[in-house]
């Protein structure tokens, strides 16, 4: 699989907005990564960072972050990324995922998924 | 101060508690339901978003094949559940088609498991999904979305789809809620029987 996204959609916009990198360190977010803000906006900051530590204030996953922002994934990777190495944003990664591997402990030990069946029956 | 900037008023936060994201990702074809689905166990009302990337060589889509490079974007919808004071499950509704595939690693590794959502005037559409699911060693139950005027039996559609016995497939209306849960619930009971399976082992 080649990971380069980026290239052709809405080119100029995109480079801005990650001044000009194409990728993430896509290892570090998963999209279901809950960001959480450590500070507030600040005067001078790039819109779309000002924009992410607003919403989330509280916890707020990847992918919402990308929804609400109305850029692709692994845009949102790219600007989260810069706020995390600055400390303006502390991540939550999830630690009870599969790793979808054949062979290697796929899945939540049991007493995970009992949790999550608990939450589903009180819907 | 309680400014919330210009975040739309539909946004509902999470709890501050939340710690612990998780994913299920339900796939089918165009039409099928997915966003129903989503929509009728959601806690937000269903967001969209996209992901890209660029496949050097042979297009994927036949109008970009004469390209070097094609830019394959996949659109797909989620929703939420927040289970208890740290977990949130997130739901995902994702196209069945093959360009899909080229993101699935990126997207939704470490997803808990599926669900292939089917109907049964376009079984063909879940073929593909199955077959993917089963190499990328997904687990997957099957729901048939059914509005109780299907004229095949379950066992017909397990016998064209191919489907192991202990693939569970079930039927659902995922218009309602009750019965969205119940697919998830069936889910979510068969990664645990898997899963005592694995820790006995």
């Amino acid at each position: 699989m080649i990971r380069r996204p980026l290239h052709s959609e809405d080119p100029d916009r995109l480079y801005i907005v990650t001044g000009g990198r194409s990728r993430a360190d896509e290892s570090r977010l998963d999209l279901v990564t809950l960001i959480v803000s450590e500070c507030e906006p600040a005067p001078g900051m790039q819109s779309e960072h000002v924009r992410i530590l607003e919403m989330c204030r509280r916890p707020t996953a990847v992918v919402e972050v990308s929804a609400n922002l109305g850029m692709p994934v692994s845009v949102v990777k790219i600007l989260l990324g810069d706020l995390l190495d600055t400390g303006k944003v502390t991540a939550r990664h999830p630690q009870h995922t599969g790793t979808g591997r054949p062979g290697a402990a796929r899945l939540p030990r049991p007493e995970i998924l009992k949790e999550v069946l608990l939450g589903l029956q009180r819907l | 101060m309680d400014s919330r900037g210009s975040e739309p008023s539909t946004v509902t936060p999470l709890r501050e508690t939340a710690t612990e994201g998780l994913k299920i990702v339900i796939v089918g074809g165009f039409g099928v339901g997915k966003t129903t689905m989503v929509r009728s166990v959601s806690e937000i009302r269903p967001l969209n978003t996209e992901e890209t990337m660029t496949q050097a060589g042979v297009g994927i889509d036949d109008a970009q094949a004469v390209q070097d490079k094609t830019t394959t974007t996949v659109a797909f919808d989620f929703g939420r559940i927040s289970l208890n004071e740290q977990m949130v499950l997130y739901l995902f509704g994702a196209p069945g088609q093959e360009r899909f595939w080229f993101l699935w690693d990126r997207l939704f590794s470490g997803t808990l498991g599926a669900v292939v959502l089917v109907d049964t005037r376009r079984l063909a559409d879940s073929w593909y999904a199955i077959d993917r699911l089963e190499h990328h060693g997904t687990p997957f139950i099957v729901a048939r979305n059914n509005f109780g005027d299907d004229a095949y039996t379950l066992e017909q559609v397990r016998e064209a789809l191919s489907l192991p016995p202990e693939v569970p497939l079930i039927d659902c209306d995922a218009r309602q809620r009750e019965s969205s849960k119940a697919v998830l619930i069936a889910l979510v009971n068969h990664l645990y029987a898997l899963s005592s399976q694995e820790a006995a082992s």
